[in-house]
């Protein structure tokens, strides 16, 4: 469908803002602990395409989320994982883009057992 | 369901003839008191009558001196030199 | 002798207005009127517009000054009598902070709105409203500034609001609204602002704050408030009238006018999450609860009007029903939201009281105690252990109304709502089924959006951390920040509170 427009040529003349080419060699990544509604929203953050995903684990969700009184109980072993809407078992040596996540990916995970504080998904 | 037309003035030394006019011209108006402001809500129809605000102010009043005290209004407007009137029909 | 016989208001008006128009007869009207037909929109007849007011230029003046008059006569008093010591509380001035920081610039963007489409419009009628309209919203914009200019004085937060409104990422969220409506063209303009927001949306705007100021002591903010009303009730009228006219003039005008009323309800609906938070969190005095207001407002007034537009063939806005049920969540959602970022924003927020909570549960039974006084507990907890929760993190934001995505699924509250698109090899992320649509409808327009997270990404916002940023967007670090609790604003209050007891005796 055509963009209703005074210029015909309006849509070839787009300048995208977020092209992953202007985030300095970063691509964005979107992390979302699931049922954990303190942290208000998913949150945004810069990451290098090569980074090993074991370093999202290990140093960006413990700074982000370490906060909360169920992070220390999580069991890792049972945390599921969804990118861009599909289920991901995550290869943790592997980096960001080798297990599929690109610019803009939303990376969600859920934590069985641990649904928020006094249950509330809080 | 009567549609119901609304006018909401100011509650100032000024708006106090023009409510009183409403209300005598226009019967079985429902007067709402809110901080500072009166809400008059009445079905279908109402008129500002130029005449009678006149009456009780003892000077010529223009209908249109009504933007100094309004605050809000629904229903449909037809102004003239004589009136301000709101309906839905 | 007789006095000369005096023209009727109506003669009068139309003489003065419609009277002064003509027909070109040297250049086409396509070239007078560039923007009038891309939108697919067909009038045939102008002339059937029905003028909304007859309000002649003259008498247009002659009421506005008396109005400027009495308004700044009270302005005046109030600084003279140091009005400001008697709001009920200063956890409220936080409240016309986000008024001076987040609408007023809006009114700016009216005004400049209603000049373009009141040039651009090939009919009189409509163009003499609009150009009302415009002188209108440039008043407001500057006796709310002239108004607020008072706290300014004392208060934190005031002091770069329109530097802020560019660039600070929660006044985003108004100015994407008005730019989106201001880069589209007139006739979707005149929908989105005239009739969207300034007649089915506007009372969910004033009346809280309003009522707020004048339940909280704020005469200031009250005076302006009614001064701007009366203003208003012509806005109003044009609104419908604009509607009306385009849904009569042509059958085919149809399709595209309920769209732009799905829209820009929507956004509208967004926007004034806004008002809900600080209707429920902010005024110390509150009026009644969002949800009573969004009841009153939205689905009383506004059923009527759709019933009253449905002869035309028009619907009650798509997702209508998602904004009802999402009125029992959004002040909670929004207000959490901006209590974990407010060493990011220009004003303070803090915790509920036992109290508050308890008048919220009252007005929220079916969400409140579930899911959102658990949340509160918890941050209460983290307060007492000195670890008051600020996220460090920046919140993935919505590509259509910009707001952090922290909405949630109206069918299981616990769980946000991602929606996303693509567009030309890349992801957009939408918080609702409402946005996604609006991007899915132009998402050439959408991609262009400069979102304020991405652009501290990207450098583009005084550098890498949130110092840079916060002095980017010249807050006073420390001052306009922060937790109300240990804030300079509550610190000068409890002073003078302390020294008026003084006196008293």
């Amino acid at each position: 469908m055509s963009v209703v427009a005074i210029d015909k040529n309006y849509a070839d003349k787009v300048v995208i803002r977020d092209l992953v080419e202007n985030f300095h060699g970063n691509q964005v990544v979107y992390l979302h602990w699931e049922d954990h509604l303190m942290f208000c929203a998913a949150m945004a953050f810069p990451l290098p395409p090569d980074m090993p995903f074991a370093a999202v684990v290990k140093e960006v969700l413990p700074t982000y989320y370490g906060m909360h009184p169920d992070f220390a109980k999580i069991d890792w072993a049972k945390v599921t994982w969804e990118l861009d809407g599909k289920p991901l078992t995550p290869v943790l040596d592997k980096s960001l883009k080798q297990n599929g996540v690109g610019h803009k990916s939303c990376l969600r995970f859920w934590t069985p057992g641990l649904d928020g504080y006094k249950h509330s998904r809080s | 369901m009567p549609r119901i037309v609304s006018i909401t003035l100011q509650n100032t030394d000024d708006a106090r003839p023009i409510i009183e006019a409403i209300t005598t011209d226009n019967a079985d108006c429902t007067v709402h008191s809110y901080p500072g402001i009166v809400k008059i809500d009445r079905d279908d129809n109402l008129t500002v009558k130029r005449a009678s605000v006149e009456e009780r102010i003892g000077r010529n009043w223009d209908p249109q001196e009504l933007h100094l005290s309004m605050v809000s209004m629904a229903g449909n407007l037809d102004e003239d030199d004589d009136y301000f009137r709101l309906s839905w029909s | 002798m007789n006095a000369p016989a005096k023209l009727g208001l109506k003669q009068r008006y139309s003489l003065l207005t419609h009277g002064l128009d003509w027909t070109p007869s040297y250049q086409p009207m396509e070239k007078i009127y560039p923007y009038a037909e891309f939108e697919g929109i067909k009038i045939h007849d102008w002339s059937k517009w029905e003028d909304p007011f007859r309000l002649t230029m003259e008498s247009y003046w002659k009421f506005q000054a008396e109005k400027e008059r009495k308004l700044y006569a009270v302005l005046d008093s109030f600084a003279q009598n140091n009005g400001q010591m008697n709001l009920s509380d200063p956890k409220y001035v936080n409240a016309i902070k986000l008024f001076l920081t987040g609408i007023s610039p809006e009114e700016y963007q009216a005004h400049r709105g209603f000049a373009h489409v009141g040039r651009q419009l090939p009919g009189v009628g409509p163009r003499v409203a609009a150009q009302m309209q415009s002188l209108d919203e440039l008043r407001h914009v500057q006796t709310q500034i002239h108004t607020l200019s008072h706290y300014n004085k004392f208060f934190d937060g005031f002091h770069e609001f329109s530097h802020q409104h560019d660039r600070v990422w929660y006044l985003s969220v108004p100015k994407s609204f008005f730019d989106d409506a201001r880069t589209a063209g007139p006739f979707e303009y005149f929908i989105a602002i005239g009739f969207a927001f300034e007649y089915v949306l506007t009372n969910l705007l004033f009346v809280p704050f309003m009522s707020g100021a004048a339940y909280n002591g704020d005469l200031a903010t009250v005076t302006f408030g009614f001064s701007a009303q009366s203003d208003e009730s012509r806005h109003m009228t044009l609104g419908i009238e604009v509607i009306k006219f385009l849904l009569e003039q042509d059958p085919g005008n149809l399709p595209i006018v309920q769209k732009w009323v799905d829209k820009w309800f929507w956004r509208g609906h967004r926007v004034l999450g806004l008002v809900a938070m600080m209707m429920d969190y902010m005024l110390p005095k509150k009026i009644m609860s969002w949800r009573e207001a969004w009841e009153i407002y939205f689905t009383e007034a506004g059923g009527s009007l759709f019933q009253d537009l449905a002869r035309y063939g028009l619907k009650v806005p798509k997702y209508a029903d998602v904004a009802t049920a999402e009125a029992d969540h959004i002040s909670h959602q929004n207000w959490l939201t901006f209590y974990q970022y407010c060493h990011a924003a220009g004003f303070h927020t803090w915790l509920p009281s036992a109290e508050e909570m308890d008048w919220l549960s009252e007005k929220y039974p079916t969400t409140f105690d579930q899911y959102y006084r658990p949340r509160f507990e918890l941050l209460a907890e983290q307060e007492k252990e000195g670890k008051r929760f600020y996220n460090n993190g920046l919140p993935q934001l919505c590509s259509v109304c910009q707001i952090p995505m922290v909405y949630t699924e109206h069918k299981d509250p616990g769980t946000i709502s991602f929606r996303s698109s693509e567009y030309k090899g890349d992801k957009y992320h939408t918080c609702s089924d409402g946005c996604k649509d609006i991007f899915d409808n132009e998402p050439e327009k959408y991609s262009q959006a400069w979102l304020p997270v991405h652009q501290i990404f990207q450098g583009n916002c005084g550098g890498a951390s949130m110092e840079d940023v916060l002095k980017w967007y010249k807050m006073n670090i420390g001052a306009d920040n922060l937790d109300q609790a240990g804030s300079p604003d509550q610190k000068m209050w409890d002073e003078w509170m302390a020294a008026r007891s003084r006196v008293a005796g």
